[in-house]
């Protein structure tokens, strides 16, 4: 089971109404500091509105978000940035005028005023992400591979102390993959708190120690990956009503 | 790169300033001075438009707010005619603040933002025409008395350089700007808003400095003008003309680029003036070329006239 860190990041009882779809029920979960906590589900599940809730850009229907025990719920993003808090976009967002230095120069700006410290930061936090070679190029002349790392380091270079990543490894093929785990797990070692939604099982099971699974705007099971996936509920949110007794029964047989 | 960029800026300020000693036919002067008061025009709505995105399409309300200030402050309460022209300055920081104020912060964009700045310029420009202490329809004429004190000068030449002065720092600037934090930011809420805003910059805050500055910049074209023609009615102050120059020249130039008005203002008004010669004194032939220009430099890759001439030279 995962232990409760109340005095981390902590998701209460949030909801999130659009008209008539409940898109978020009633949510719970907590990420303990320093690990790599993941959000998986199925499409539609919820995760990404969670996500835009926790990050400050929506603002819930009901319930609260906490950070280090004190209220951030609805508190716009770019204070939460300030905060410690930095998150990646699923579709990726880059400054598509911009050089990829620049690109990260952005997010260093926040805690460094002048352009020397920026820049410096931004190239110090390519190499951790493996970008020393694009730091030159357009951001929008990259491969998805690329700009998914110039995300990555757009968010790491405003030194966050919680990093939120949507779906950084979707899109990208078995061996990219491969090559960005690692980066993300070096992240956590360096210090930094991920939570990260992701679709790529493979990764989910490797990098996460913990994981909440939503489904239909609910939490329906949280725990180590090995758990959550050996969860009956889980199976049948993914493949269907009935599954998870027929899974077992072949199984069986 | 960046060495190169303020060499450029120190070669234009030194070939400029020696124009005055080669050109001494009035009329040529004039439109040097008339070009580069534009150009100062559209230097300050490059910094909104061209580096923040914010495409304003009113920028008229703060040519002519500086411009009022400058002529009926001294006119009408003997203000010095500079200190005029800083308070007008800063006045139209303020107004360009507080327009920002209320169209950013109920999050206007794109076409909705340009609309409400045009709207704002027209109600401007309605109540100079209307208010007495404008003159109203009438206008107001600054009292011809030419003492450097009264930022009036024997010649056109010397006005041009402190024209030319007020153009070439509002290059280094903006060459600062975009070397800042402040600038970067800018960029980046042009580019996309949200993720600027995932990356803890204040989207409302930063896109507030950019139309201060460039209203601050514009208005400073304004007071010019009035000190230079000496004369300002609603229609000339307020008038959609002055929007319409301020972002031609940048967008044809290259918008968010130090250079980008400047080449913008000199080009469409060099072509406007040689085909005014070639043709004859047609009313609106200017409005024609700058149409054409502006659909030639839309409508092909590079988008602005720096960018045409590297492809030719192929050196992009």
């Amino acid at each position: 089971m995962i232990e409760p860190d109340p005095a981390f990041l902590a998701v209460r009882n949030v909801s999130m109404r659009f008209g008539g779809l409940l898109a978020v029920s009633d949510a719970s979960f907590f990420v303990k500091e320093g690990s790599i906590t993941g959000l998986i589900g199925p499409n539609g599940a919820g995760k990404t509105t969670l996500f835009a809730i926790v990050s400050g850009f929506q603002k819930p229907t009901t319930g609260h978000v906490l950070w280090k025990g004190e209220e951030i719920t609805a508190r716009p993003p770019h204070l939460l940035a300030r905060a410690g808090i930095a998150r990646t976009f699923q579709i990726v967002q880059p400054f598509a005028g911009l050089s990829v230095r620049e690109n990260i120069a952005v997010g260093a700006f926040l805690r460094h005023k002048r352009r020397d410290d920026a820049i410096a930061l931004a190239e110090k936090v390519a190499a951790r992400v493996g970008l020393t070679a694009e730091l030159d190029k357009p951001a929008a002349a990259l491969t998805v591979a690329g700009r998914k790392r110039v995300e990555l380091a757009k968010a790491l270079a405003t030194e966050p102390k919680l990093l939120l990543l949507d779906e950084v490894l979707a899109g990208l093929n078995p061996s990219e993959v491969r090559d960005i785990v690692p980066v993300v797990r070096a992240i956590r070692d360096s210090g930094v708190t991920v939570l990260m939604i992701e679709h790529v099982m493979q990764a989910v099971m490797n990098l996460c120690e913990a994981v909440h699974v939503l489904a239909q705007g609910r939490i329906i099971a949280s725990g180590t990956p090995a758990e959550v996936v050996a969860t009956p509920a889980v199976v049948e949110a993914y493949l269907g009503h009935g599954a998870a007794t027929r899974l077992s029964g072949k199984r069986d047989a | 790169m960046k060495d190169r960029q303020l060499s450029l800026i120190l070669a234009f300020a030194g070939i400029a300033a020696l124009v005055p000693l080669f050109v001494t036919a009035g009329t040529w002067l004039n439109f040097a001075v008339f070009t580069l008061i534009l150009c100062l025009a559209a230097q300050g709505w490059n910094i909104l438009g061209g580096y923040s995105g914010q495409y304003s399409f009113g920028h008229a309300a703060f040519f002519g707010t500086t411009a009022y200030l400058t002529a009926v402050l001294q006119t009408r309460y003997g203000i010095s005619p500079y200190a005029a022209f800083a308070i007008g300055i800063a006045a139209a920081a303020a107004v360009g603040w507080v327009i920002g104020f209320l169209s950013f912060r109920s999050g206007l964009k794109g076409s909705y933002f340009a609309l409400v700045t045009l709207a704002f310029a027209e109600v401007f420009r309605v109540l100079a025409n209307a208010s007495e202490i404008t003159g109203g329809a009438a206008g107001t004429l600054i009292k011809l008395d030419v003492r450097p004190e009264n930022f009036q000068f024997a010649s056109r030449g010397t006005f041009f350089w402190v024209v030319l002065g007020m153009v070439v720092l509002a290059m280094l600037l903006t060459r600062a700007l975009e070397r800042s934090r402040l600038g970067a930011q800018m960029v980046a809420v042009r580019e996309n808003e949200d993720a600027a805003r995932a990356l803890g910059v204040d989207a409302l805050r930063v896109k507030l400095a950019a139309i201060a500055l460039s209203a601050a910049m514009t208005g400073a074209a304004g007071g010019l003008y009035a000190q230079y023609f000496l004369y300002l009615d609603a229609t000339i102050a307020y008038g959609t003309w002055i929007s319409v120059e301020a972002l031609l020249a940048p967008i044809v130039g290259g918008a968010g680029t130090v250079f980008g008005p400047v080449v913008g203002s000199i080009v469409l008004h060099s072509l406007s003036e040689f085909t005014k010669s070639l043709v004859g004194r047609i009313p609106g032939i200017d409005l024609v070329i700058f149409g054409i220009m502006l659909i030639l430099v839309v409508r092909f890759p590079p988008r602005n006239i720096p960018g045409l001439i590297r492809r030719w030279r192929g050196t992009k």
